[in-house]
């Protein structure tokens, strides 16, 4: 009793209602999560959530982390607030952390192209993917993209090679079962009109998980509001329907409260 | 104040080095989460921002295009290095960016310094209900003010910055005029901020700081991409050091999915606006109208090493020059809906700035 994860609003709307198991990956069985966000609210603590809920010892999950946001240390010190150790995780392999703030200057110096790092980047997570696999204990893999408009300034504004690249990560999803979570923010793309890379992204999400702020401002005890649609929910029928879920939010440092508006006294 | 005293946490490995090193680095303050506030040298702004710049923090301001108020913030957070031999980079698309340099403010004397709080103390018979909230954090201010001299000082922008704080400095001035792409400044950059590595105990604390990026003179302000991947490796750079970054940009010289990616990747993203001279609907809106030269708001405060968002009580502020002297920056007050007669009670919301007397009567 006392080890099981306290399951919250969040994870009931990413396995649906009522999911006996909340011990295994957020996003099992090679399911792909969106995670959007706006300058005034940042989707990062959902991140945080996910990537914990991967590593927690219940789940024997792999986790390939690629960082264009933040060093390592921040990741570190925000999750063991959480009560995750990553600097043990990662020894213990089962978090490997690709930290594209170093390695982008690498290739730089080399002189090499984005599409040059692309390529050698896929090719780590697919020795990584290979080597999990190997063992004898199929240990189900995600892989954790924070963010991808950052992986777009990398690309030099070539929204094609990104596209490329996740559509690779992709593959691995239906070929090894891997999952893939993304973060992304909407509304750099909100005044184009057509904004290929967000469509593309919003159509292969199984699940997408829209964080935004409260439309009456801010607020010390709401942050802000979480919209799940999940699209992958079979219900008995083996029918599958897309279900939405709204709540708010309050981020503390070492949980997230999840709850109903209007349902906090 | 609490940032001088010795950590006792567990994450005090560090503490224990910066604190040997604190008084050669008197521009620095502990601040939550293992990370380390310089003074943006402004005073007010820092209260605001719960300490000041992180280190290893990239600063946006949002310039207003018609206006310069950015420089404001620009000159205080120069002057403010200079003050603690800090080392600086000033990147501009001026032809001769080290005639900036000239502009900048001095500190106050402490002189001053006393007159105001006297002022403060003669004034306190004129405080009306209303404004309470203005009178909160006095007491904290005051105990604040011995820490002040040493953190931040309070700028003179009349006086420019005495010649003794430019000698055996570090600057470097730049003019991204001549240069076609961003390139060898990068450079410059990284070679700046090698000197002020992360890891070592010696922290001093290092300033960039770049005005207008994206202004139409330089020749790489069309290429969007080349300049957002320059402001992200730039941004990388600053995190894995112990410097700060600031940098202006008009929003409105650029598209708006260029602006929001750059306010994206600020780590705290800050706005500035002028106020039209005369606009009697705010006048009649906002006490002490007359005083303000404009309104500044913070977007977002840097979030490095924690997930919880810095809720501000308030996010737009009126910027004001005291006595013509000093920038200050004050909570808007609303002026009570009280159509018959405002004018009372707009004379009496500028007792803590410079009221002009029977300036207040102009409407």
């Amino acid at each position: 009793m006392a080890n099981a994860l306290p399951s919250t609003l969040l994870d009931e709307a990413l396995d649906g209602k009522g999911a006996a198991v909340f011990s295994t990956s957020p996003a099992a069985d090679g399911r792909m999560i969106l995670v959007e966000d706006c300058v005034e609210t940042s989707g990062a603590f959902v991140v945080h959530h996910l990537l914990k809920r991967c590593l927690s010892p219940h789940s024997s999950d792999v986790v390939v982390f690629l960082s264009f946001a933040h060093p390592f240390s921040h990741y570190d010190r925000v999750l063991r607030k959480m009560g995750c150790n990553l600097s043990v995780q990662r020894d213990n392999k089962r978090l490997m952390f690709l930290d594209m703030l170093m390695v982008e200057r690498l290739g730089r110096d080399r002189g090499k192209t984005s599409e040059d790092v692309f390529i050698a980047l896929y090719g780590e997570i697919q020795k990584a993917v290979e080597v999990c696999l190997s063992h004898e204990v199929g240990q189900p893999i995600t892989v954790i993209i924070d963010d991808v408009s950052l992986m777009e300034v990398d690309a030099n504004g070539s929204s094609n090679l990104v596209l490329d690249f996740l559509h690779y990560c992709y593959s691995l999803a239906a070929q090894f079962g891997c999952s893939l979570i993304t973060l992304n923010h909407d509304d750099v793309y909100s005044n184009e009109d057509r904004p290929g890379l967000l469509l593309q992204l919003e159509y292969l999400a199984d699940v997408v998980i829209k964080v935004e702020p409260l439309a009456t401002g801010l607020a010390t005890d709401v942050h802000g509001q979480l919209t799940v649609s999940n699209k992958g929910i079979h219900d008995g029928s083996g029918k599958s329907r897309n279900k939405v879920h709204n709540f708010h939010f309050r981020i503390k440092d070492s949980s997230v409260e999840y709850f109903y508006p209007g349902s906090k006294t | 104040m609490a940032a001088n005293k010795p950590r006792t946490t567990s994450f005090s490995r560090n503490f224990s080095a910066a604190s040997s090193t604190a008084p050669q680095a008197p521009g620095l303050k502990h601040g939550p989460n293992g990370t380390m506030f310089l003074s943006s040298g402004i005073p007010d702004l820092d209260k605001i921002l719960g300490g000041g710049f992180a280190l290893g923090s990239l600063v946006m301001v949002m310039e207003d295009p018609e206006a310069p108020h950015h420089m404001l913030l620009l000159r205080n957070f120069m002057s403010q290095g200079l003050v603690h031999h800090q080392p600086l980079i000033y990147a501009s698309s001026a032809k001769d960016p080290r005639g900036f340099l000239g502009t900048l403010p001095n500190p106050m004397v402490p002189k001053d310094d006393k007159s105001r709080v006297h002022e403060t103390e003669q004034e306190k018979g004129l405080r009306i209900a209303w404004q309470y909230k203005k009178y909160f954090g006095e007491h904290n201010s005051e105990s604040q003010r011995d820490g002040k001299s040493e953190y931040c000082s309070d700028f003179d922008l009349r006086k420019p910055l005495e010649r003794h704080f430019f000698s055996g400095q570090r600057i470097d001035c730049v003019s991204l005029k001549e240069s076609a792409d961003l390139a060898t400044f990068q450079e410059n950059c990284s070679s700046f901020l090698s000197q002020t590595p992360r890891d070592t105990g010696n922290i001093a604390g290092g300033r960039i700081a770049i005005q207008s990026l994206c202004s139409p003179q330089c020749e790489f302000s069309n290429k969007d991409w080349e300049m957002l991947s320059f402001v992200r490796s730039l941004k990388s750079l600053v995190r894995l050091s112990n410097a700060v970054a600031v940098i202006t940009f008009a929003p409105s010289l650029v598209s708006t999915a260029f602006s929001k990616r750059l306010q994206h990747l600020a780590d705290t993203l800050v706005s500035v606006k002028a106020i039209p001279d005369e606009d009697k609907e705010l006048a009649k809106l906002l006490t002490g109208y007359q005083d303000m030269v404009g309104l500044l708001s913070v977007h977002k405060v840097a979030r490095i090493n924690t997930q919880v968002p810095a809720i501000l009580e308030a996010t737009t502020f009126s910027m004001k020059l005291q006595k013509r002297r000093s920038l200050i920056l004050e909570c808007l007050n609303q002026a009570p809906v009280d159509g018959s007669n405002g004018t009372s009670y707009a004379s009496s919301g500028s007792c803590s700035g410079s009221s002009k007397t029977g300036g207040a009567l102009d409407f």
